[in-house]
């Protein structure tokens, strides 16, 4: 593990109750500080499963994270704090209904982060402008189009000022016309360096913005590598197979 | 038919005039109203807790003890009359015990209530959307702040016509009141029938009372449902 090692996987293995096989067969992976690490794969995966044992939204059955040096599977680790530093956007938004989207961007850094109402406000403004939704902050999420739940869905998640974004197939639950929006202000997040780790059936995306790419199939990584090395000179049958059908 | 009326205003008089008789029936309505609120009030507090301690456990396999004391409780309290609890906890628990009537009255009538509004409760917050739980964590609330900022108030607003219809159940049961010698609106028009000898007045009255609050009520709830369904948010 180098100092610029953010997230550290080892042996990780997940079996949900009632399934025959395991979702996750012993993955380990490095995530480096400012790379932006694309995972795709097949359907069922494990793509998902590994994305959220990365915050232990799924628990893992056995294996190691390390998460900026500490053990965060360890029991007695408090993964309230680490979850903080580690934003995540899902693939139906889940934007808190009952908030208007300024109170849905506030409410965790002035809660969590004892942040003032002021600062937590002016970092929300700062960054809905970015993501140019200024005029909404007063609306509630149900008044907004998809585009627009996921692109506050995202700004959400970075007012806590994470040091790594995990998305979860960000796009899939959008319309065409709407993806565009979406990927356009992750671009820009890759480009500021972020750290990110995205989980999408969008392969041209991954293609353009990814430091590297990892394909899963069957819960285990089965080959990694750059967008251009990976998508152009697949090593593996599985990944070769995977492309060809979906291209 | 003048006969008729000076009937009428005979009985009117000798049922609520004479001796001040109306006054069983207001001092009777607001006992009624009294052990209702404060009821309800008790209701809300056990069947909140009784509801978070039951999800927790179903969502994450602990509290087993609590989890199991709370269905112990449940099945007790709506598997016997609310008469019957009444009369326990009245003769039997509180026996020895000096302590007013009313006080045993919103006990055993908030107990009662606190196992119909639990289950309300709860499938309110089973009705959340596990997403909404998931992003509240990932965040890093804990999972008390989740339910406490995120999930309560939801499945709150989504159970308040359930629990508005509990308010009315809740105050039509408060009339076997009359078991542990409270004076309550039903007790109030059946002391006024035992002096004057007339069952039809002061029953009538009384069962007019607890209709026009019952409809009043159920036209908030109905308001309230509306203005739920219609809102943004
Ligand atoms: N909560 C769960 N309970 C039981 N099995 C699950 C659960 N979540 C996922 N699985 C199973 O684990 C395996 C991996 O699922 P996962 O969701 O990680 O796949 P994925 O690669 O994200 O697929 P997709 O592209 O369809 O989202 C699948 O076989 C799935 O059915
Ligand atoms: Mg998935």
């Amino acid at each position: 593990m180098t100092t610029d090692t953010l997230i550290s996987v080892r042996g990780l293995t997940k079996k949900f109750d009632g399934m025959a096989t395991h979702a996750l067969n012993g993955v380990s992976a490095d995530i480096h500080k400012g790379e932006v690490v694309f995972v795709i794969g097949p359907s069922g995966s494990g793509k998902s499963t590994f994305l959220r044992c990365l915050n232990l939204l799924e628990e893992p059955t056995s294996g190691t994270i390390l998460f900026e040096g500490a053990d965060i599977t360890d029991k007695k680790t408090d993964i309230n704090l680490h979850r903080r530093k580690m934003g995540m956007v899902f693939q139906q938004f889940n934007l808190f209904p009952h908030m208007s989207i300024m109170k849905n961007l506030t409410i965790a850094p002035m809660k969590l982060l004892k942040l003032s109402r002021e600062e937590a406000e002016q970092t929300a403004r700062e960054l809905l402008a970015r993501v140019g939704l200024s005029d909404r902050a007063d609306a509630y999420p149900n008044q907004l189009s998809g585009g627009q739940k996921q692109r506050i869905a995202i700004v959400r998640a970075l007012c806590m000022k994470p040091d790594v974004m995990l998305f979860d197939e960000p796009t899939s639950a959008l319309d065409p016309e709407m993806v565009g929006e979406v990927l356009t202000v992750m671009r820009e997040l890759a480009e500021e360096n972020m750290t990110m780790v995205v989980v999408t059936h969008e392969m041209a995306f991954a293609k353009e913005v990814a430091t590297r790419v990892i394909f899963m199939d069957n819960g285990s990584i089965v080959e990694e590598n750059t967008p251009k090395e990976l998508f152009e000179n697949p090593q593996s049958d599985r990944l070769k197979s995977f492309l060809a059908k979906i291209i | 038919m003048a006969d008729w009326i000076e009937n009428f205003q005979n009985r009117f008089y000798l049922n609520f005039i004479k001796d001040d008789r109306w006054q069983y029936i207001t001092r009777g309505l607001w006992t009624t109203i009294q052990i209702t609120v404060f009821a309800v009030l008790l209701g809300i507090a056990i069947g909140f807790l009784v509801a978070v301690i039951r999800s927790t456990h179903d969502k994450t396999g602990k509290m087993v003890i609590p989890n199991f004391i709370c269905r112990v409780y449940l099945t007790v309290i709506r598997g016997t009359p609310v008469v019957v609890q009444l009369l326990i906890i009245y003769f039997g628990i509180f026996a020895s015990v000096n302590i007013g009537k009313m006080i045993v009255a919103v006990i055993a009538f908030g107990i009662n209530s606190g196992a119909y509004v639990a289950e309300i409760v709860r499938s309110g917050i089973m009705s959340i959307d596990k997403g909404q739980f998931e992003a509240g964590r990932s965040l890093g609330f804990n999972y008390v702040q989740t339910m406490v900022h995120i999930i309560m108030p939801q499945a709150f607003k989504n159970v308040l016509p359930a629990l508005g219809n509990e308010l009315i159940v809740l105050l039509k049961e408060t009339s076997v009141s009359g078991y542990i010698a409270m004076e309550d609106l039903t007790k109030g028009g059946d002391i006024i029938r035992s002096r004057t000898y007339d069952a039809m007045m002061p029953l009538l009255a009384v069962a007019l009372i607890y209709l026009v609050i019952v409809m009043l009520l159920e036209f908030a709830v109905g308001k309230l449902e509306r203005r739920l369904r219609n809102s943004d948010h």
